[in-house]
């Protein structure tokens, strides 16, 4: 359990990057067997300080103490050498080796101090498991297993390094709820045995769930250190985005009418032609948000992606207000009015280099009032953008701005301004929030439910258990490119995890 | 939380090689092809220094006496004849061909395109208006030559339209594809103008060139006389070529769609343009652009077609490459980039650079070497501003 001694103190820490300052003076230190959580919202600072700590970045000010004495690192192997392991977002493993090759790579026990010693990375790998209440099969391809489990791999790539302070960025955005849960059971763990934990996040409930203390940090400064007692959702998410910020959605009941979506035993490919949505049935009704939940990867972008004209669909039937739009193109699609978030808004959603104004006319350029006989009219399409850009409250630039120039928030409220300003019947919604921030959740969450109350038919793809929970009329729990189970808006997290893994058969169709 | 996003993208289809440039080409701005520029002729004066010892100023000088811009000065006097009246038609006779080749590499360059088949199109449009110049002698002199124009015109589209459909139907990439209709361009003309060849003068005996076009099909001139090559009206056509340009680029929703293919495929198609179609367009729009080319230099100031126009001057379409790079595929840069090339190759010509200060042959070499140093310039400023680019992704990065 924690006890007060620092193994870990960061003094007044400054990093500047060109036009920004990322870290401004920042203190900051971790305990012996505490969870130390560090919470803020996209761009705080967040990752930037924690790789000041493993070596990436020299910091321009301030000072990095071990075991109560000052260290420059120069690179990671310094600060692995200092007992400090982190695990980024994005795993750093080889796929095509085994588990014990991934953990002892870079420090591989030799026999003749060249060919490896496979047996005693084996064996080493066995122990270090077990010494931590680990369960993983040091031979499986680190392909073949799960997401959950390749984090427990980085982890013990750590521990066999000898860390004491363990870094974990954002560890359970690639998690299910399951996942999660066993991460902090291990955590909690890893802290008995005296190893101290730097937990990166901006989800509250997840901080309050795992941390001793936290701190808070907002555009690149701290705001507080607090101990988790007495720590409320609430309070942690004003501390961060620095206003009150409303976390339950508030929506009158609903009262759907006729379908407005309706799917028949669709099924589509992806693109190296796998059959990644196996028969789904379903509809949305005027005025209801139906949810579709899921672990990543189990068909959901592919049924997005042929409900709205991107991808043909090999059999079934996509009807739209009535009409078999089936196969149809993206236009035809949009002309029926469909509107679509898609969900990688960087990729798809936006076209970088163009201007807000050549982005809001995405869908309707060829059409009246933004042009004629194929020839735009600039005057036009600079009002219609300059009001859709006042009406969604984007701020960071006008109409002549370029959408690189924006914020990921902002950009997001430039696509639903599309979206939503050619007043949609249906409005297909997928992981809207994904990669933004308190606020701009909060911002996206209000319209989502004022399309509901105008009465169009929303289905919301989201990877994120709890903005279904708080949105949906209806939950779908999509698993192996199938509907495997219908639920209402009251049911636990937990029995939505369970069937988002597979953990139950086909409930009922809808 | 964009991982997963992200890993796809790089799983999918890489951004093109025509989109990378054009990207890297915007963070470079405005200042940095007259600084590539510079440091080309910089570059190029040490090896004049070096390799001949002469000297590198006096050297440029006489080569800039030579493209005729000198009679553009108000206190230079000219006498009859002026040499420098005649030099500039020269110079501008060659702009009116490369801001045409420009524009056509341009033009499919914004749609993500890299055009590289600019030789073979401009051939066919050569090929198709000497064919036209040929026939319907008598008609109205407009007329013929308006005919004969677009009838090239309509032959470089077809030919970058082949291009264009094999791109969007089976994904057949455009850098391949026009590189190989280049060569059956240039060795079907070659072919029609051979001893024995359809297109062959049976006049010139053995000699592999064809029929003169009818008079009425050349275009009038602007200034100097027919027998010294002066300068024809084509000019004009391709100031209009960079206007129409601008034009469709920037107000029609062709160039919108254009546009946005170019930056972004897939968000185009996710807004309902159709991506193949476009594919088709820029690359059939390009081959447009470039066969006029073509039939400007025919119809202006070369009424036949032979064997070294159609294998050895038609190489004058890749320098519209260079030019569209310089030009950072705009108007105005194409205009400004078509004029520096166009002078360079007049002013180190054999005929107008004063061998007393530079060998005119060598001379030559070194406009060769100076286009070769800005294309390289070029495409080094890409990988300098990709590696400054990856720095900073890799820093923000850290930041989220």
């Amino acid at each position: 359990m924690a006890s007060d001694a620092l193994v870990l103190e960061l003094r007044g820490i400054t990093k500047r990057f060109p036009g920004v300052v990322a870290n401004d003076g920042i203190d900051f230190d971790v305990r012996r067997g505490e969870v130390h959580a560090l919470l803020g919202e996209n761009g705080a600072g967040k990752t930037t300080l924690m790789n000041v700590v493993y070596g990436l970045y020299r910091p321009d000010a301030g000072e990095v103490r071990v075991g109560g004495k000052p260290v420059v690192f120069r690179s990671p192997r310094d600060a692995i050498a200092h007992g400090i392991g982190m695990v980024h977002q994005h795993f750093m493993l080889i796929p095509v080796m085994t588990v014990a090759e991934n953990i002892v790579l870079a420090k591989e026990p030799t026999q003749a101090g060249v060919v490896l010693d496979y047996e005693a990375a084996r064996k080493r790998v066995r122990e270090l498991a077990s010494a931590f209440g680990f369960v993983v099969d040091p031979d499986a391809r680190v392909r073949d297993i799960t997401v959950g489990q390749q984090q427990r791999v980085e982890i013990l790539k750590a521990l066999y390094r000898r860390a004491d302070v363990l870094i974990l960025d954002e560890p359970t955005s690639v998690l299910t709820p399951q996942e999660a849960s066993e991460l902090f059971q291990i955590l909690r763990g890893l802290t008995e045995q005296g190893m101290s934990v730097v937990f990166i996040s901006h989800k509250l409930n997840e901080v309050l769930a795992v941390a001793d203390r936290i701190t808070v940090l907002r555009r690149g400064r701290k705001v507080a250190t607090i101990s988790r007692q007495g720590a409320t959702e609430e309070s942690l998410a004003r501390m961060m985005v620095g206003r009150e910020v409303l976390l339950r959605v508030e929506k009158p009941p609903a009262s759907p009418g006729e379908p407005l979506l309706e799917v028949h035993d669709l099924r589509v490919l992806d693109d190296r032609r796998l059959e990644k949505v196996r028969g789904v049935s379903f509809h949305v009704r005027a005025g209801e948000i139906v949810g579709i939940a899921g672990v990543d990867g189990n068909g959901q972008s592919e049924l997005v992606e042929a409900l709205a004209g991107l991808r043909r669909p090999v059999a079934g039937r996509v009807v739209v207000a009535g009409r078999d739009m089936t196969g149809r193109s993206a236009r035809e699609v949009l002309d029926v009015g469909v509107g679509h978030v898609p969900e990688d808004r960087l990729r798809r959603g936006l076209v970088l280099d163009f201007t807000l104004a050549e982005n809001l006319i995405l869908h309707d350029y060829d059409k009246e009032p933004c042009s004629r006989l194929g020839w735009l009219f600039p005057d036009r399409i600079l009002r219609w953008a300059a009001e859709l850009l006042r009406r969604f409250d984007v701020r960071g630039g006008g109409p002549r701005t370029l959408a690189s120039a924006l914020s990921g928030g902002n950009q997001q409220k430039v696509v639903l301004a599309r979206e939503l300003g050619r007043e949609p019947r249906i409005l297909l919604a997928a992981q809207p929030t994904r990669g933004l921030d308190v606020g701009a959740i909060e911002f996206v969450h209000r319209q989502l439910v004022e399309a509901r109350v105008q009465a169009k038919a929303v289905l919301l793809v989201s990877l994120e258990l709890e903005e279904i929970l708080s949105l949906a009329d209806r939950i779908l729990v999509m698993y192996e490119g199938r509907i495997v189970g219908e639920y209402g808006p009251e049911v636990q997290e937990e029995e939505l995890g369970i069937a988002m893994t597979g953990g139950r058969p086909v409930v009922e169709a809808a | 939380m964009t991982e997963p996003g992200s890993a796809r993208a790089q799983g999918g289809e890489r951004p093109t090689l025509a989109f990378r440039i054009a990207l890297a080409q915007r963070a470079g701005g405005i200042v940095s092809p007259f600084f590539t520029a510079l440091l080309a002729f910089f570059m190029g004066g040490l090896v004049v220094l070096f390799v001949t010892g002469k000297n590198p100023l006096s050297t440029y000088e006489a080569i800039f006496k030579g493209t005729g811009l000198n009679w553009l000065l108000p206190w230079e006097t000219c006498a009859h004849p002026c040499s420098a009246a005649l030099s500039l038609q020269q110079t501008l006779i060659q702009f009116t061909a490369l801001a045409l080749t420009g524009v056509a590499v341009a033009f499919a360059f914004r749609c993500g395109l890299f055009n590289i088949g600019g030789q073979g199109q401009y051939i066919v449009g050569t090929v198709a208006a000497v064919q036209m110049g040929i026939w319907f002698q008598g008609l109205p002199s407009a007329l013929h030559i308006l005919l004969a124009a677009g009838a090239a015109a309509l032959a470089g589209a077809l030919w970058g339209g082949i291009a264009g459909v094999l791109k969007a139907t089976v994904g057949a990439h455009e850098v391949i594809s026009t590189i190989m209709l280049n060569w059956i361009a240039l060795w079907v003309a070659s072919y029609l103008v051979t001893f024995g060849g359809p297109m062959q003068d049976p006049a010139a005996g053995t000699e592999a060139v064809s029929r003169p076009i009818s008079e009425g099909a050349q275009l009038p001139l602007l200034w100097g006389s027919r027998l010294l090559q002066g300068l024809h009206v084509g000019l004009f056509v391709a100031l209009a070529a960079l206007l129409v340009y601008w034009l469709v680029l920037n107000r029609t929703t062709l160039g919108y769609e254009v546009r946005a293919v170019g930056f972004n495929p897939e968000a185009a198609a996710y807004g309902g343009i159709d991506v193949a179609k476009s594919y088709f367009l820029a690359m059939a729009i390009s081959g447009a652009f470039a066969g006029l080319a073509g039939a400007m230099d025919i119809l202006g100031w070369r009424p036949r077609l032979d064997l070294t126009f159609v294998q050895g001057y038609s190489q004058i379409a890749f320098i519209g490459i260079a030019v569209a790079l310089l030009g950072r595929n705009t108007a105005v840069g194409i205009f400004f980039a078509g004029l520096l090339f166009a002078a360079l190759r007049t002013g180190s010509s054999t005929r107008n650079l004063d061998p007393e200060v530079f060998r005119p042959e060598l001379a030559n070499n070194l406009t060769e070497i100076i286009q070769g140093l800005i294309i390289l310039l070029v495409g080094a400023e890409t990988l300098v501003l990709y590696l400054l680019k990856s720095g900073r992704r890799l820093r923000r990065r850290g930041e989220t």
